[in-house]
């Protein structure tokens, strides 16, 4: 009885997240800023510094940050895709930040063992 | 492992000469602080007591000249024996640290020794704790300058002369030098780390820095090695162990050991390696490095793990 409710309890909280991710990709075009769930900006910009993410891609507010490797990061939330191919939504952009490697073997975006908590930081800096 | 301030001449290495140079610095400090209280209070004094007759004689000959020159004279003799301790004498059993200063990174080499041979890597030094370490310092095209705050004084690289500096520290750590002389568009992003580790540790360091590169194999390592080769970058860097032999670029046999790359500029990683050789113009413009756009992404990659695996 416990366990059932219990698992009731993380389908929900699942599904509220999953609405939540749904409810945000929309805001792109319109009014609303995608908001990631669990995602911390303030956090985020401190995890791009500590990944040097700056040595392939500008980033607006982070130092050094002026790599022409991969496309700049500016504006984020206006871009249409991701690696060209993918939505951007923040559940992809945080398993792109994760596991790049793994959605497009030909791409130079390392997989740097970026934990689900950091990406989602790092989502919501770029977002912002 | 690194200290709190890694660069800073407030916190010393224990043992070091950065050390004997704080201590100076208080006792100056504090000296300088005690006269000028006992200055000020002379002079209250005689504002709230108003005028009366006092020896002018003996205040002038005593307090303006006997006084100073006993202070400054006893400070300049401490002076001398704090430099003349920074300078120890060398001896033959000392390890000697050849840096030569290059735009915009360091070569280091360690002399071989032992039946060790030479080992020569880049920006980066490791010394055994509490052993003092002879570096010898030269430049290959402008003067530059070698400092490590936490450590020791500055000393100038000057080309076709060897400057000499003797470095010590009894408290382990990864501490941050700098170039301190302007030495063009670069000059900012010429650092590099000086590790201080127990001796048996500095021993294996040094051992395997002294090796041939590791050969490793893996689905990304090999291809790697071949990119390597393809893309030219022998013609720069020397990989010993294979036939990439170039002298302009530092020496990689063991570049995924290092704590950084390009000079203390990036941290070093698959993923700065990476981004380092298809765009160094765009991180450190003017360096002699060339943008690399022969390599898709994937090949890119694969390089840089390769790079990684040379431990």
């Amino acid at each position: 009885m416990k366990l059932l409710s219990r698992q009731i309890l993380f389908s929900e909280t699942c599904g509220m997240a999953l609405a939540a991710l749904a409810v945000c990709a929309c805001g792109r075009s319109g009014d609303m800023e995608p908001v990631v769930v669990g995602g911390d900006a303030g956090r985020g910009r401190a995890a791009l510094i500590a990944y040097e993410c700056g040595a392939c891609h500008r980033i607006p507010g982070i130092p050094g940050a002026r790599g022409n490797v991969g496309p700049p990061l500016d504006d984020f939330v206006e871009r249409v895709n991701i690696a060209g191919r993918y939505a951007n939504d923040p559940a992809r952009l945080v398993d792109w930040i994760r596991h790049a490697p793994a959605l497009k073997p030909q791409t130079a975006m390392p997989d740097l063992g970026v934990s689900e908590i950091e990406a989602r930081d790092i989502a919501a800096y770029l977002y912002e | 492992m690194s200290a709190a301030r890694p660069q800073s001449t407030l916190d010393p290495a224990t043992g070091s000469s950065a050390s004997a140079i704080d201590e100076l610095g208080l006792v100056l400090y504090v000296g300088a602080a005690v006269i000028l209280a006992v200055v000020s209070l002379l002079a209250l004094l005689g504002v709230l007591t108003g005028p009366r007759s006092v020896n002018a004689r003996r205040w002038l000959i005593g307090g303006g000249l006997i006084l100073p020159a006993t202070i400054l004279a006893a400070l300049f003799v401490h002076a001398l024996i704090v430099g003349n301790s920074l300078m120890a004498k060398t001896h033959a059993s000392m390890l000697r640290i050849h840096v030569t200063g290059k735009q915009w990174w360091w070569e280091v080499r360690y002399e071989s020794a032992d039946g060790r041979p030479e080992a020569v890597l880049a920006n980066e030094l490791h010394i055994p704790l509490g052993r003092p370490v002879e570096i010898l310092l030269g430049s290959s095209d402008v003067i530059h300058s070698f400092w490590v705050p936490a450590l020791a004084g500055k000393v100038d690289m000057i080309p076709g002369r060897e400057t000499r500096l003797i470095v010590r520290a009894d408290r382990a750590g990864v501490y941050r030098g700098q170039c301190a002389e302007y030495c063009g568009a670069q000059h900012a992003l010429m650092a590099f780390h000086v590790v201080a580790e127990p001796a048996a540790r500095f021993d294996t360091w040094l051992t395997r820095q002294s090796q041939p590169a590791i050969q490793s194999t893996g689905p990304q390592i090999e291809p790697g090695r071949d990119l390597f080769f393809r893309g030219g970058c022998a013609a720069c860097h020397t990989v010993r162990g294979t036939e990439a032999a170039g002298r302009s670029g530092p020496d990689l046999t063991h570049v995924g050991s290092r704590h950084a790359i390009a000079a203390g500029t990036l941290r070093n990683h698959v993923g700065t390696m990476a981004g380092w050789i298809a765009g160094p113009q765009d991180i450190k413009p003017a360096s002699l490095m060339p943008n690399s756009a022969e390599y898709t992404g994937a090949e890119l990659r694969t390089l840089s793990a390769w790079l990684m695996s040379l431990e």
